[in-house]
């Protein structure tokens, strides 16, 4: 018996949210802890906000929204929940 | 009283009625009511679906707690609260499209109904069961007093007549509506939440002269509040970070997020949910937390944390435009309240009750029982509520991340791992939630300076594919998933 066609799509769009999540991380605490380690006499600051903080959590945030609706529409596939007319698939 | 700051709160709990009676029409003349009661008869719109998600998740804990923590600590805390963003996007993303699939193959309607169709084992449905009416009846109590408090601290009523007020309007739209109730009017509170602290945040910066002027008042009073580390550099990396598991990926596990997880009409609902979550959920928390620290040097000195929003609303706008604004937290509180009354409910009338103790229960009679139950239990959180037990507030803290080391990885290995069985199950179940309890004692309070629940759920994980794999020749009926 073969798989499933939906479960191939639902395990790459779940591995893809796994990518999504580690690249966030990594981009949050870059910024945060990278220019937001020094003195804080040092730091510059953007829209009155300082650097460490508008790059990793405004930036940042903007990024991901951007990202995510760019993954969703472009690799998203779009599958039926129903299965009428997988009846007789019931194993692997 | 403040009538001027009342009146538009009135208003909101008006409209959320009408939404109740709206939702309470369709569960009178649907033919399924278990599906219609508790999932909204799997139909939900993408809109509604990424408000629910965010309202629920948004609750009294970060919605009064966090502005007030971030009024304390500084942008540090605005930076650990943006872990959250992930929530947005990664629970529909990992269970997603498997786990929409698998429940209407199985009819499950509740999380644990899906355990025990994967697992088919009694003992992981009771031991779920129990740790979700302990759980979250707990977590329940404690939103139930914030929302009292809040009525109160507005309208200058007792807490007494607030707390009646509160579990009223929450009790009488939730039995009648279920939940296509609590999801529409989740839809119309996350609105009110993302424009509310829009709006809020505007008029904060507004009166504190500027950004720029703002920040700058900060650093001259502490330098550390304009750092991640917090005011009193005591937020380090690691347990910073430790929060994108408790308040980020954990959230997956949450019985009353995964639960909105199968309730959606089709793919493209998921998708648009994704996107307007992603959206949404940073929004409100960016908002709300930079609210907490641009308000401290508006009003400095303020001592109990949990009364920053009222203040700093009541503070910066016109009366009536802070009621509106402050229906937010409201809205939150029982947004969250509504959905964790129907998710107990739902675990004693299906899980415990037709599975093992009445399972041919008539139509009519589990009808009534459901709304029964949920009744009943309003009225035992009500009472309470009057006068809290110490037990209440410990367990409430414990809460969500006993939930998460609890069902993670059965409900993530079981959808995507084929070997995983009921003895890797209950292995890590017991596991992560002794382990968590242990880190109630000083020892494991923080072990290598991370929050208590990851070491838990990093354990729990082992614990399920070693058991599982140990246990392979003892399973042979158990369920595939195609």
């Amino acid at each position: 018996m073969q798989e499933d066609y939906r479960f191939k799509i639902a395990n790459r769009e779940a591995l893809i949210g796994v990518g999504l999540v580690i690249f966030n991380f990594i981009w949050w605490f870059a910024f945060a802890y990278g220019m937001g380690s020094k003195d804080p006499e040092e730091y510059t600051y953007v829209f009155g906000l300082p650097d460490w903080f508008f790059y990793s959590c405004v930036v940042g945030f903007v990024v991901m929204a951007v990202l995510v609706t760019f993954i969703v529409k472009k690799f998203f596939v779009e599958v039926p929940f129903d299965d009428e007319e997988e009846e007789g698939n019931e194993n692997k | 009283m403040n009538w001027e700051a009342i009146i538009p709160l009135i208003g909101f709990l008006i409209i959320i009625f009408g939404v109740g009676m709206y939702a309470g029409k369709k569960v009178q003349s649907s033919n399924n009511f278990l599906d219609e009661y508790f999932l909204g008869g799997r139909s939900l719109g993408g809109f509604v679906l990424a408000m629910t998600m965010t309202a629920t998740y948004g609750s009294a804990s970060s919605f009064i707690g966090g502005p007030g923590t971030a009024y304390t600590q500084g942008l540090g805390w605005v930076l650990l609260a943006m872990s959250q963003v992930a929530t947005g996007y990664f629970v529909l993303m990992i269970l997603g499209k498997k786990f929409a699939i698998v429940t209407r193959k199985y009819k499950a309607v509740t999380m644990v109904d899906f355990l025990r169709k994967r697992y088919q084992s009694k003992w992981v449905v009771l031991f779920s069961a129990i740790s979700i009416i302990i759980f979250l009846f707990s977590a329940m109590a404690a939103q139930w007093i914030g929302g009292a408090r809040l009525i109160e601290s507005l309208t200058g009523l007792s807490y007494i007549s607030a707390l009646f007020i509160f579990a009223l309007s929450v009790l009488l739209y939730v039995t009648i509506g279920g939940f296509r109730a609590v999801a529409l009017t989740d839809a119309i509170q996350g609105t009110v939440m993302f424009i509310g602290t829009l709006i809020l945040l505007i008029a904060v910066i507004i009166a504190g002269g500027g950004i720029s002027s703002i920040i700058g008042d900060l650093t001259a009073e502490n330098p550390n509040l304009v750092t991640p580390f917090g005011s009193e550099a005591s937020l380090t990396p690691a347990y910073v970070s430790s929060f994108w598991i408790l308040v980020g990926v954990g959230v997956v596990a949450l019985p009353q997020i995964a639960v909105r997880s199968m309730s959606y009409k089709n793919s493209r609902s998921m998708h648009r949910a994704l996107i307007i979550g992603t959206i949404v959920v940073g929004f409100i928390m960016l908002n709300m937390h930079l609210i907490g620290v641009f308000a401290r040097p508006i009003l400095p000195g303020i001592d109990v944390p949990d009364t920053v929003m009222p203040l700093i609303a009541l503070e910066v706008m016109p009366a009536w435009l802070a009621g509106i604004v402050l229906a937010a937290p409201m809205a939150a509180i029982m947004s969250t309240v509504d959905s964790l009354l129907l998710l107990v409910s739902s675990s004693i009338v299906k899980d415990v009750y037709l599975n093992y103790v009445q399972p041919k229960a008539s139509h009519q009679r589990v009808k009534w029982l459901s709304i029964g139950i949920t009744a009943v239990l309003g009225i035992i959180v009500f009472l309470m509520s009057l006068n809290p037990p110490e037990l209440i507030i410990w367990l409430n803290l414990f809460a969500f991340g006993g939930l998460e080391a609890a069902f993670i990885w059965p409900v993530v290995m079981g959808l995507y791992w084929k070997h995983g069985n009921k003895y890797g199950a209950i292995a890590s179940m017991i596991v992560g939630v002794g382990l968590y309890i242990l880190s109630d004692f000083e020892v494991f309070a923080q072990p290598f300076g991370m929050h208590a629940v990851v070491l838990p759920i990093f354990v729990a994980f082992f614990a399920y594919v070693i058991v599982s794999l140990a246990t392979k020749k003892f399973v042979s009926n158990q369920m595939n998933l195609s």
